[in-house]
């Protein structure tokens, strides 16, 4: 018992067990799934269908923040991916051409970032920000500003299609986070990773290619958050590229960050971060369950994470102990 | 003694330019050359949404139908631009200055400078706050309480006559944007009559295609019994017919859908039947300007609130309508 609740993923797992539960009072058939048309269906598949993108993009933030890094561009290559697939598409290209094309241009974005930070050396909160704020004015070029709309079946399976009755956005999620895993913890990238995270310096005196590792890991976040991008424009089959990705990096981050990863850089945890996704959307999703008030929204969702972050927090732990302690000892 | 003479060089220019002016006016485009047309300095917000592309169109076509010479600036989204565009049109001596004011507050000063210019001002689309009304001619727009007290008043109609409890659930805009709070305030207003109308739930979809999925999914597992959905604008409402559809329900059919705006998407949907019923928002203002810078060129009277003519649309209008629809 103590094991587990010394892990360092029990807080965040215990804070979503009660989130899930806590949507139980207004809503006693929440955790019912069931088959509706050949696929599944209940909140609980909504939940993880739409922390798809979220997981994707973290997945890949992990990565970059492992090598001491940031990117705050993956909202905008987001927009720039599903913009690029549906004005191809709506050009009459096929689906798998427009979505290699976007994929391609994803992977350019990332090498862009990598470039800009491993061999120019710009710091990476500067040199990501440079694409997020131009990666929207690319998306509103591609798209002429216009939301483009999209009627391609082939497509929609992408973000709003089953296969084997399980959402497929899940499934390439999944993939993503197993390609992940097994490349850093089945080979020596993981090691070689948080080793130039822990100390560039130190890591490159030691033999380490430092500069190729994090050049590698902006490309791996491009991608994903391409991917990411396919799965939101296809989810409604039309880019907005205003609205797509959004202020998805700062979600990101704060899901890498309930996983347990430190933006200092070095440790790393794809399960953490994974799970904190899927925390961040079920607070979404919990927060109209429960019918909170559109005005506080904001708030409940902000006690929720300070709550988190206060129970994740050991010195906060001990604090709290000790008092309690000191009191249960005062009397006698 | 050099000086006063220049400024009295100055004074007669000034007088001549202002009798041309006159006789410009008093010919009415026939024998003044081209020197009666109407100039209006026009500050557009930027071109942000396709709505806001629409409106831009519509003024910049009106203008060229109606012999007006337009100076048309883009603010980029931003108030100093168009500060700055507004101070240019007063240099220029335009006739008329028209915007679209990117923010509510902070005009006063620029708008006094307009006001010393003698240069009527009018404001499309959105109002400005602040308290002396005198800045500004006329406002010209949409009234979004009307626009959701007509989509109360159509739900009102259809339910006549029955006493089952009606179950909503409402997709609102961003918290906070005038649309949302008024489209909501106005809907409310109408439905609280009648006790049968019972709004069961009400969150944010943010205008967005993908919120408005969002939220519908999760409204559908929560609610157990919904009969009407209201979103505030075409997009959220579109999402949500996805979330219907994916549940198994007739969107229109099983669920009634109401939203406002009228974009082509929207009408599309609407003719297929998957809305039931548009109150349309209309960006297509132009030949009204146009209209109320002539008049107030002209020094008659107008009212401080203009109305954009809108209407509403039920699936056979659609039908009619949408192959013209532009935007």
């Amino acid at each position: 018992m103590r094991t587990v609740v010394r892990h360092r993923l029990f807080w965040p797992a215990a804070v979503l067990v009660v989130l899930l539960l806590s949507n139980l009072i207004s809503s006693p058939g929440f955790f019912s799934v069931t088959l509706q048309d050949g696929h599944l269906y209940g909140s609980v598949v909504d939940i993880l269908r739409r922390a798809a993108p979220l997981i994707l993009v973290a997945v890949g933030m992990t990565l970059v923040i492992a090598t001491g890094g940031i990117d705050l561009s993956v909202g905008s290559v987001m927009a720039i991916s599903g913009a690029l697939a549906c004005v191809r598409i709506a050009d009459g290209a096929g689906w798998a051409v427009a979505v290699l094309a976007a994929l391609a241009l994803s992977l350019i974005l990332g090498l862009w970032n990598g470039v800009l930070v491993s061999v120019i050396g710009i710091q990476p909160i500067i040199a990501t920000l440079i694409l997020m704020v131009a990666g929207r004015g690319i998306a509103q070029l591609i798209t002429g500003g216009q939301i483009i709309n999209v009627t391609d079946d082939a497509y929609r399976v992408i973000g709003a299609g089953y296969a084997l009755a399980i959402p497929v956005s899940v499934l390439i999620a999944a993939a993503m986070v197993a390609v992940a895993v097994v490349l850093t913890r089945r080979t020596a990238l993981g090691l070689l990773l948080q080793a130039v995270g822990g100390n560039p310096v130190a890591s490159r005196l030691a033999g380490v290619h430092a500069r190729r590792l994090t050049l590698l890991v902006y490309v791996f976040a491009g991608l994903c958050a391409g991917i990411a991008g396919l799965i939101y424009s296809s989810n409604v089959s039309s880019a907005d590229s205003n609205a797509a990705g959004n202020l998805i990096e700062l979600d990101a981050i704060l899901a890498v960050v309930i996983g347990g990863t430190a933006l200092t850089g070095g440790h790393f945890s794809l399960a953490g971060t994974t799970l904190g996704a899927v925390l961040i959307e079920a607070l979404n999703v919990t927060t109209v369950t429960l019918g909170i008030p559109v005005e506080t929204t904001l708030l409940f969702k902000a006690v929720v994470v300070v709550v988190l972050c206060l129970v994740q927090s050991a010195t906060f732990r001990t604090l709290v102990l000790r008092r309690r302690k000191n009191a249960i000892g005062a009397p006698a | 003694m050099g000086k006063r003479s220049l400024a009295a060089l100055a004074a007669t220019l000034i007088t001549a330019a202002s009798l041309a002016g006159c006789a410009g006016d008093d010919a009415g485009g026939g024998s003044g050359g081209g020197d009666g047309k109407l100039v209006l300095g026009f500050s557009q917000v930027g071109a942000e949404s396709g709505w806001r592309t629409a409106n831009t169109k519509s003024i910049q076509d009106s203008a060229a139908a109606s012999g007006v010479d337009l100076k048309f600036v883009d603010a980029q989204g931003k108030q100093e631009n168009q500060i700055k565009a507004i101070r240019s049109f007063i240099t220029q001596r335009v006739d008329v200055i028209a915007f679209s004011p990117v923010v509510e507050s902070g005009w006063d000063t620029v708008l006094k400078e307009a006001k010393d210019a003698d240069i009527p001002v009018i404001l499309t689309d959105r109002a400005i706050d602040s308290p002396d009304t005198s800045l500004y001619k006329t406002f010209i727009g949409s009234d979004f309480v009307l626009e959701g007290k007509k989509a109360g008043e159509w739900l009102v109609k259809e339910y006549e006559g029955r006493n089952d409890p009606v179950n909503i659930v409402e997709l609102q805009g961003t918290p906070g944007a005038a649309p949302a709070n008024d489209r909501k305030a106005g809907f409310a207003d109408v439905i609280k009559a009648d006790p049968k109308f019972k709004v069961v739930a009400s969150q944010t979809g943010q205008f967005t295609r993908t919120d408005g999925k969002q939220v519908m999914e999760t409204f559908l597992k929560s609610q157990p019994k919904i009969d009407v959905l209201y979103a505030h604008n075409d997009d959220m409402g579109l999402g949500a017919i996805e979330a219907i559809e994916a549940a198994g329900k007739k969107p229109g059919t099983d669920i009634k859908i109401i939203t406002v705006d009228a974009v082509k998407d929207g009408m599309t949907a609407l003719s297929q039947g998957k809305i039931n019923y548009i109150v349309e928002c209309s960006p297509l203002l132009g030949p009204q300007l146009m209209d109320l810078a002539k008049k107030v060129n002209d020094g008659e009277q107008v009212e401080q609130r203009v109305l954009t003519e809108e209407t509403t649309f039920t699936p056979e209008q659609a039908k009619q309508v949408l192959p013209e629809r532009k935007y």
